[in-house]
């Protein structure tokens, strides 16, 4: 039985919110990531419009396995420079996606600070990444792919697909 | 026999040319180009998608805006980029242009853009290298004799997507010096591939080829009944230099009767864009007041031109 990934967006929200500095800015990582970060953003009432974020031009493995086809635009609606900013993911997994995150969010300026929230850490680590906050962790055995889908009444649920 | 500019998986493996091409993999490179247009907002226009990559262009013909946003383009994708001008080098001292190839793919070499006066040099060049094995680098048509000019039939695409949003009811006209017009054989091939309904060309008989109504297009000898209604207007550049033989009376007299004028202008829907593909000849194929007025879109168009080529670049060298 899989947790309802809205009740965890709200928990997740309420772990952000003390002491959130107010300049803070959200970025979502496409597509799960924004869906999260959307939820995140409304609760916590924050000023600095949501970035979003799609890491394929940055990934590790575009020489193995070339572009995605249906690339979405990154969209950081803010000054990136001496700002905190957190990185918004739905599943963390092997870290490598956080890595392409923070690489593109360095071209677009210096932020202050950057920390990680994901609704779902699912552990395999492949690089030194570590969220703050994690609405909560969960095994789920490789080559399984644990995925937040929309349903059309934009109810957010987690699913459990072969890879 | 597989096309030679896909490769087993069906992917792009060069860009020759886009007479042949599957409609999908045109949308794809437009789908792809969309969200390169948004790095030359940012403080670092540099993605590392070519990172290691070298990029050779060669170009046996002069050319600078195509050159230029090639080399831009293949920069934003930080690579590293050689050009060559070749009329200074080795060809210059006999040297045959696969012999140049083979030199240049010895340094290494992953992608090479080449524009060249003769027809089919960069089909020779693919086809070489597949001959010897060197299936890893990658050609790029910037432009070959009357051929093809396929990342300008592209981007020009991408420019009528950008305004039109589609292409299913659009009507649109390639003015001018048809004949010797790599470009316009591009948009040709392009338009119909992407489902446009109506194709036009207009032009003096003696600047349109024979049969080119066999590629699915309406021929106007008339400027002012070619652009009744079109959505499009694109314009070709009078071809002085490849001119041989009296095919034209002056430049002033191709002006008054097939120079784009606010006037003629006025035929097609208020709401059309007029492009060219530049150099610009003013005066002559466009009145200033449209080149500067609000239906032109030519400068987006180089701008739109660099998300293109990166779009194409990363799909070759990840494909």
């Amino acid at each position: 039985m899989l947790p309802d990934a809205e009740r965890l967006c709200g928990a997740l929200a309420e772990s952000l919110r003390p002491g959130l500095p107010p300049d803070t800015a959200l970025v979502g990582i496409h597509t799960g990531g924004v869906w999260v970060a959307e939820r995140l953003h409304a609760a916590l009432g924050l000023k600095t419009p949501l970035g979003r974020l799609d890491v394929s031009f940055y990934r590790d493995d575009f020489s193995r396995s070339g572009l995605h086809p249906q690339i979405k635009s990154s969209d950081i609606p803010f000054e990136v420079n001496d700002r905190p900013i957190i990185i918004v993911d739905d599943v963390l997994y092997t870290g490598r996606t956080i890595r392409a995150a923070m690489n593109e969010i360095f071209d677009y300026g210096r932020p202050a600070r950057v920390d990680l929230a994901v609704l779902i850490d699912r552990g395999g680590r492949e690089l030194p990444i570590c969220p703050r906050w994690t609405a909560q962790a969960l095994q789920v055995e490789p080559g399984r792919n644990l995925q937040l889908e929309r349903g059309e009444a934009g109810i957010l649920t987690l699913r459990l697909i072969d890879a | 026999m597989r096309n030679p500019q896909l490769n087993r998986n069906g992917g792009l493996q060069h860009l020759l040319t886009i007479d042949g091409l599957p409609p999908e993999i045109l949308t794809a490179i437009l789908d792809t180009a969309a969200p390169f247009t948004e790095v030359a907002e940012r403080e670092v226009k540099k993605l590392p998608l070519l990172r290691g990559k070298s990029v050779f262009n060669l170009f046996f013909e002069s050319s600078t805006r195509t050159r230029t946003t090639f080399e831009i383009a293949a920069k934003r994708l930080s690579a590293d980029v050689i050009n060559l001008n070749i009329s200074t080098s080795s060809t210059s001292k006999g040297e045959t242009l696969l012999d140049t190839v083979d030199n240049l793919s010895a340094m290494q070499a992953d992608m090479f853009v080449v524009r060249h006066a003769s027809s089919g040099a960069p089909f020779l060049i693919a086809q070489h290298l597949a001959a010897m094995g060197l299936e890893h680098i990658h050609v790029i048509n910037a432009g070959d004799g009357r051929h093809a000019h396929p990342t300008q039939g592209l981007l020009d695409m991408y420019t009528i997507r950008h305004y039109k949003q589609s292409f299913a009811n659009l009507v649109v006209a390639i003015v001018g010096d048809v004949l010797h017009s790599r470009v316009a054989r591009s948009q040709i091939h392009a338009l119909i591939a992407l489902g446009v309904p109506e194709v036009r060309v207009i032009g003096p008989k003696t600047l349109i080829p024979t049969d080119v109504d066999k590629l699915g297009v309406r021929v106007f000898h008339d400027m002012r009944a070619g652009l009744r209604d079109v959505d499009v207007v694109m314009m070709l550049r009078l071809q002085n230099e490849r001119m041989q033989g009296a095919l034209l009376p002056s430049p002033q007299e191709f002006f008054k009767y097939y120079g784009l004028t606010a006037d003629k202008l006025e035929c097609a829907r208020p709401d059309a864009i007029v492009m060219h593909p530049g150099p610009m000849n003013r005066g002559v194929e466009i009145d200033s007041a449209v080149a500067d007025g609000p239906h032109a879109v030519i400068l987006p168009q180089v701008t739109f031109g660099i998300a293109v080529r990166m779009a194409v670049m990363s799909m070759l060298a990840g494909g």
